[in-house]
Protein backbone atom coordinates (compact mmCIF):
# COMPACT_ATOMS: atom_id res chain seq x y z
CA UNK A 1 0.00 0.00 0.00
CA UNK A 2 1.40 3.36 -0.90
CA UNK A 3 1.54 5.57 2.10
CA UNK A 4 1.20 9.46 1.93
CA UNK A 5 4.62 11.35 2.80
CA UNK A 6 2.95 12.75 6.42
CA UNK A 7 1.77 8.81 6.97
CA UNK A 8 5.32 7.41 6.17
CA UNK A 9 6.82 10.05 8.51
CA UNK A 10 4.55 9.47 11.36
CA UNK A 11 5.27 5.96 11.03
CA UNK A 12 9.15 6.22 11.02
CA UNK A 13 9.05 9.00 14.08
CA UNK A 14 6.68 6.41 15.85
CA UNK A 15 9.72 3.73 15.39
CA UNK A 16 7.72 1.48 12.81
CA UNK A 17 10.92 -0.63 11.67
CA UNK A 18 8.83 -2.23 8.81
CA UNK A 19 8.28 1.38 7.51
CA UNK A 20 12.16 2.37 7.44
CA UNK A 21 13.05 -0.83 6.24
CA UNK A 22 10.37 -0.87 3.15
CA UNK A 23 11.43 2.70 2.61
CA UNK A 24 15.57 1.66 2.65
CA UNK A 25 14.69 -1.16 0.04
CA UNK A 26 13.13 0.65 -2.34
CA UNK A 27 14.95 3.48 -2.55
CA UNK A 28 18.58 1.92 -2.30
CA UNK A 29 19.56 1.34 -6.11
CA UNK A 30 18.64 5.02 -7.12
CA UNK A 31 20.31 6.39 -4.33
CA UNK A 32 23.34 4.26 -5.25
CA UNK A 33 23.31 5.36 -8.84
CA UNK A 34 22.85 9.28 -7.83
CA UNK A 35 25.72 9.00 -5.31
CA UNK A 36 27.98 6.92 -7.84
CA UNK A 37 27.56 10.75 -10.28
CA UNK A 38 29.94 11.88 -7.42
CA UNK A 39 32.02 9.84 -5.95
CA UNK A 40 34.33 7.23 -7.90
CA UNK A 41 33.65 3.62 -5.97
CA UNK A 42 30.40 1.22 -5.30
CA UNK A 43 32.16 0.86 -2.19
CA UNK A 44 31.99 4.69 -1.33
CA UNK A 45 29.03 5.07 -2.98
CA UNK A 46 27.47 2.50 -0.29
CA UNK A 47 28.88 4.34 2.35
CA UNK A 48 27.08 7.27 1.38
CA UNK A 49 23.83 5.89 1.25
CA UNK A 50 24.55 4.72 4.78
CA UNK A 51 25.47 8.15 5.97
CA UNK A 52 22.45 9.78 3.81
CA UNK A 53 19.85 7.60 6.29
CA UNK A 54 21.49 8.39 9.36
CA UNK A 55 21.19 12.50 8.26
CA UNK A 56 17.87 11.84 6.98
CA UNK A 57 16.53 10.41 10.17
CA UNK A 58 18.24 12.77 12.31
CA UNK A 59 16.75 15.82 10.51
CA UNK A 60 13.56 14.26 10.43
CA UNK A 61 11.99 16.49 12.80
CA UNK A 62 13.07 19.16 10.64
CA UNK A 63 10.89 17.74 7.37
CA UNK A 64 8.22 19.88 6.61
CA UNK A 65 6.31 18.78 3.55
CA UNK A 66 7.53 21.88 1.56
CA UNK A 67 8.81 19.25 -1.04
CA UNK A 68 8.30 15.25 -1.07
CA UNK A 69 9.47 13.35 0.97
CA UNK A 70 11.66 11.78 -2.13
CA UNK A 71 13.16 15.39 -3.37
CA UNK A 72 14.40 15.86 -0.01
CA UNK A 73 16.10 12.59 0.97
CA UNK A 74 18.14 12.80 -2.55
CA UNK A 75 18.95 16.52 -1.64
CA UNK A 76 20.30 15.03 1.46
CA UNK A 77 21.87 12.27 -0.51
CA UNK A 78 23.62 14.74 -3.33
CA UNK A 79 24.79 16.93 -0.64
CA UNK A 80 26.31 13.89 1.30
CA UNK A 81 28.16 12.97 -1.75
CA UNK A 82 29.65 15.97 -2.30
CA UNK A 83 31.03 16.17 1.01
CA UNK A 84 32.65 13.30 0.55
CA UNK A 85 33.83 13.79 -2.94
CA UNK A 86 35.57 16.35 -1.42
CA UNK A 87 37.19 14.62 1.33
CA UNK A 88 38.40 12.31 -1.10
CA UNK A 89 39.68 15.06 -3.01
CA UNK A 90 37.79 14.23 -6.17
CA UNK A 91 36.61 17.12 -8.09
CA UNK A 92 33.30 17.22 -8.26
CA UNK A 93 31.91 16.43 -12.38
CA UNK A 94 29.25 19.57 -11.29
CA UNK A 95 29.12 20.78 -14.52
CA UNK A 96 28.83 17.70 -16.43
CA UNK A 97 25.68 17.40 -14.41
CA UNK A 98 24.75 21.17 -14.63
CA UNK A 99 25.99 21.62 -18.17
CA UNK A 100 26.06 18.64 -19.78
CA UNK A 101 25.29 20.10 -23.73
CA UNK A 102 28.61 21.51 -23.42
CA UNK A 103 30.10 18.71 -24.87
CA UNK A 104 28.50 17.56 -28.21
CA UNK A 105 27.25 13.71 -28.76
CA UNK A 106 25.78 12.26 -31.45
CA UNK A 107 23.29 10.08 -30.96
CA UNK A 108 24.02 7.79 -34.07
CA UNK A 109 27.37 7.99 -35.74
CA UNK A 110 27.42 10.26 -38.00
CA UNK A 111 28.93 8.01 -40.79
CA UNK A 112 25.52 5.79 -40.99
CA UNK A 113 24.24 9.42 -42.76
CA UNK A 114 24.84 10.81 -45.97
CA UNK A 115 26.73 13.98 -46.29
CA UNK A 116 25.31 17.79 -46.06
CA UNK A 117 25.87 17.68 -49.80
CA UNK A 118 24.46 14.91 -50.94
CA UNK A 119 21.72 15.93 -54.00
CA UNK A 120 18.92 13.91 -52.94
CA UNK A 121 18.82 13.81 -49.18
CA UNK A 122 21.41 15.52 -47.48
CA UNK A 123 22.24 14.24 -44.03
CA UNK A 124 19.13 11.02 -44.62
CA UNK A 125 20.41 7.62 -43.50
CA UNK A 126 22.48 6.07 -45.33
CA UNK A 127 22.95 2.75 -43.34
CA UNK A 128 19.23 2.80 -42.09
CA UNK A 129 18.12 0.93 -38.82
CA UNK A 130 17.12 -2.61 -38.99
CA UNK A 131 13.90 -4.54 -37.60
CA UNK A 132 15.11 -6.15 -33.84
CA UNK A 133 13.92 -9.55 -33.62
CA UNK A 134 11.01 -9.10 -31.31
CA UNK A 135 11.52 -12.97 -29.77
CA UNK A 136 14.82 -12.22 -28.40
CA UNK A 137 14.29 -8.29 -27.45
CA UNK A 138 13.18 -9.76 -23.68
CA UNK A 139 15.67 -12.32 -23.19
CA UNK A 140 17.63 -13.01 -20.25
CA UNK A 141 21.03 -12.56 -22.35
CA UNK A 142 19.59 -9.37 -24.05
CA UNK A 143 18.75 -7.74 -20.65
CA UNK A 144 21.97 -8.58 -19.35
CA UNK A 145 23.78 -6.86 -22.09
CA UNK A 146 21.80 -3.80 -21.80
CA UNK A 147 22.27 -3.86 -17.98
CA UNK A 148 26.40 -4.03 -18.73
CA UNK A 149 25.56 -1.16 -21.21
CA UNK A 150 24.11 1.33 -18.34
CA UNK A 151 26.81 0.22 -15.94
CA UNK A 152 29.10 1.64 -19.19
CA UNK A 153 27.31 5.01 -19.16
CA UNK A 154 28.97 8.44 -17.74
CA UNK A 155 27.52 8.09 -14.42
CA UNK A 156 25.43 11.18 -14.78
CA UNK A 157 23.39 9.55 -17.74
CA UNK A 158 23.57 6.33 -16.09
CA UNK A 159 21.78 7.76 -12.91
CA UNK A 160 19.25 9.99 -15.16
CA UNK A 161 18.00 6.83 -17.17
CA UNK A 162 18.36 4.33 -14.29
CA UNK A 163 15.60 7.02 -12.60
CA UNK A 164 13.44 7.29 -15.61
CA UNK A 165 13.75 3.95 -17.15
CA UNK A 166 14.40 1.20 -14.60
CA UNK A 167 12.52 3.06 -11.83
CA UNK A 168 9.74 4.91 -13.39
CA UNK A 169 10.01 8.27 -12.02
CA UNK A 170 8.90 11.40 -13.43
CA UNK A 171 10.65 13.38 -15.25
CA UNK A 172 9.71 16.33 -12.52
CA UNK A 173 10.82 13.73 -9.84
CA UNK A 174 14.05 13.30 -11.42
CA UNK A 175 14.87 17.48 -11.63
CA UNK A 176 14.03 18.30 -8.44
CA UNK A 177 15.81 15.08 -6.77
CA UNK A 178 18.95 15.93 -8.55
CA UNK A 179 18.43 19.83 -9.22
CA UNK A 180 18.63 19.55 -13.00
CA UNK A 181 17.31 21.95 -15.22
CA UNK A 182 14.41 20.02 -17.99
CA UNK A 183 16.81 20.60 -20.66
CA UNK A 184 19.74 19.07 -19.04
CA UNK A 185 17.71 16.20 -17.29
CA UNK A 186 16.44 15.76 -20.97
CA UNK A 187 19.28 15.87 -22.90
CA UNK A 188 21.30 12.85 -20.10
CA UNK A 189 18.56 11.38 -20.93
CA UNK A 190 18.78 11.29 -24.29
CA UNK A 191 22.04 10.34 -24.46
CA UNK A 192 21.78 7.82 -21.99
CA UNK A 193 18.91 6.24 -23.98
CA UNK A 194 20.70 6.67 -27.29
CA UNK A 195 23.71 4.69 -26.37
CA UNK A 196 21.59 2.19 -24.72
CA UNK A 197 19.94 1.41 -28.19
CA UNK A 198 23.26 1.60 -30.08
CA UNK A 199 24.25 -1.56 -27.92
CA UNK A 200 21.10 -3.26 -28.15
CA UNK A 201 20.94 -2.71 -32.33
CA UNK A 202 24.68 -3.67 -32.14
CA UNK A 203 23.64 -7.24 -30.13
CA UNK A 204 20.36 -8.16 -32.27
CA UNK A 205 21.22 -7.27 -35.61
CA UNK B 1 21.76 22.55 -32.33
CA UNK B 2 19.85 25.03 -34.64
CA UNK B 3 17.82 23.15 -36.78
CA UNK B 4 15.69 24.27 -40.02
CA UNK B 5 12.14 23.67 -39.60
CA UNK B 6 11.49 23.59 -43.11
CA UNK B 7 13.58 21.07 -43.81
CA UNK B 8 14.57 18.04 -41.20
CA UNK B 9 17.04 15.57 -42.21
CA UNK B 10 17.00 12.18 -40.59
CA UNK B 11 20.64 12.64 -38.74
CA UNK B 12 18.57 16.31 -37.27
CA UNK B 13 15.79 13.90 -36.64
CA UNK B 14 17.04 11.46 -34.43
CA UNK B 15 18.70 14.28 -31.93
CA UNK B 16 15.03 15.12 -31.82
CA UNK B 17 13.51 11.63 -30.84
CA UNK B 18 13.19 12.61 -26.50
CA UNK B 19 12.35 15.91 -26.67
CA UNK B 20 9.50 14.50 -28.87
CA UNK B 21 8.81 11.16 -26.66
CA UNK B 22 8.87 13.50 -23.47
CA UNK B 23 6.04 16.11 -25.14
CA UNK B 24 8.53 19.14 -24.97
CA UNK B 25 8.12 19.90 -28.51
CA UNK B 26 5.39 22.68 -29.86
CA UNK B 27 4.32 24.52 -33.08
CA UNK B 28 5.84 24.38 -36.37
CA UNK B 29 8.73 21.71 -34.80
CA UNK B 30 6.81 19.34 -33.52
CA UNK B 31 4.66 19.68 -36.75
CA UNK B 32 7.35 19.36 -38.87
CA UNK B 33 9.36 16.04 -36.54
CA UNK B 34 5.45 14.16 -36.92
CA UNK B 35 5.45 15.11 -40.92
CA UNK B 36 9.22 13.92 -41.24
CA UNK B 37 8.46 9.98 -38.65
CA UNK B 38 4.86 9.90 -41.16
CA UNK B 39 6.86 10.13 -44.32
CA UNK B 40 9.87 8.49 -43.14
CA UNK B 41 10.22 4.63 -42.50
CA UNK B 42 13.65 4.40 -41.53
CA UNK B 43 13.05 7.08 -39.16
CA UNK B 44 10.31 5.58 -37.77
CA UNK B 45 11.88 2.18 -37.53
CA UNK B 46 14.60 4.67 -35.48
CA UNK B 47 11.86 5.73 -33.02
CA UNK B 48 10.79 1.86 -32.47
CA UNK B 49 14.17 0.65 -31.88
CA UNK B 50 14.29 3.47 -29.12
CA UNK B 51 10.45 2.01 -27.61
CA UNK B 52 11.58 -1.13 -27.72
CA UNK B 53 14.82 0.28 -25.74
CA UNK B 54 12.94 1.82 -23.22
CA UNK B 55 11.05 -1.28 -22.69
CA UNK B 56 13.67 -3.33 -22.14
CA UNK B 57 15.68 -0.97 -19.78
CA UNK B 58 12.15 -1.01 -18.03
CA UNK B 59 12.03 -4.74 -17.38
CA UNK B 60 15.60 -4.74 -15.63
CA UNK B 61 15.70 -5.45 -12.19
CA UNK B 62 16.66 -3.29 -9.66
CA UNK B 63 19.45 -3.84 -7.02
CA UNK B 64 18.83 -5.74 -3.50
CA UNK B 65 19.80 -3.45 -0.50
CA UNK B 66 22.82 -6.16 0.77
CA UNK B 67 21.67 -7.57 4.06
CA UNK B 68 24.80 -6.24 5.83
CA UNK B 69 24.16 -2.93 4.56
CA UNK B 70 20.64 -3.42 5.82
CA UNK B 71 21.68 -4.60 8.99
CA UNK B 72 23.75 -1.21 9.39
CA UNK B 73 20.80 0.83 8.55
CA UNK B 74 18.49 -0.96 11.21
CA UNK B 75 20.83 -0.83 14.06
CA UNK B 76 21.46 3.04 12.81
CA UNK B 77 17.08 3.09 13.16
CA UNK B 78 17.01 1.77 16.52
CA UNK B 79 19.64 4.05 17.85
CA UNK B 80 17.83 7.11 16.47
CA UNK B 81 14.72 5.87 18.27
CA UNK B 82 16.36 5.18 21.57
CA UNK B 83 18.47 8.51 21.24
CA UNK B 84 14.93 10.49 20.39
Amino acid sequence: MERTDAQLVAALRAGDEEAFRELVRSWNAPLLRVAQIFVPSRAVAEEVVQETWVRVLGALDRFEGRSTLKTWVFRILVNTAKTRAQREGRSIPFSSLQDPGRVPEAAVEPERFLPEDHPQHPGGWASPPRDLPEDRLLAAETRQRIAQAIDALPANQRAVISLRDVEGWSADEVRNALDLSEVNQRVLLHRGRARVRKELERYLT
Amino acid sequence: MTVDTESLSCQELVELVTDYLEGALEGALLQRVEAHLAACPDCSKYLEQLRQTIQVVGTLTIEDLSPDAERTLMHAFRDWQAGS
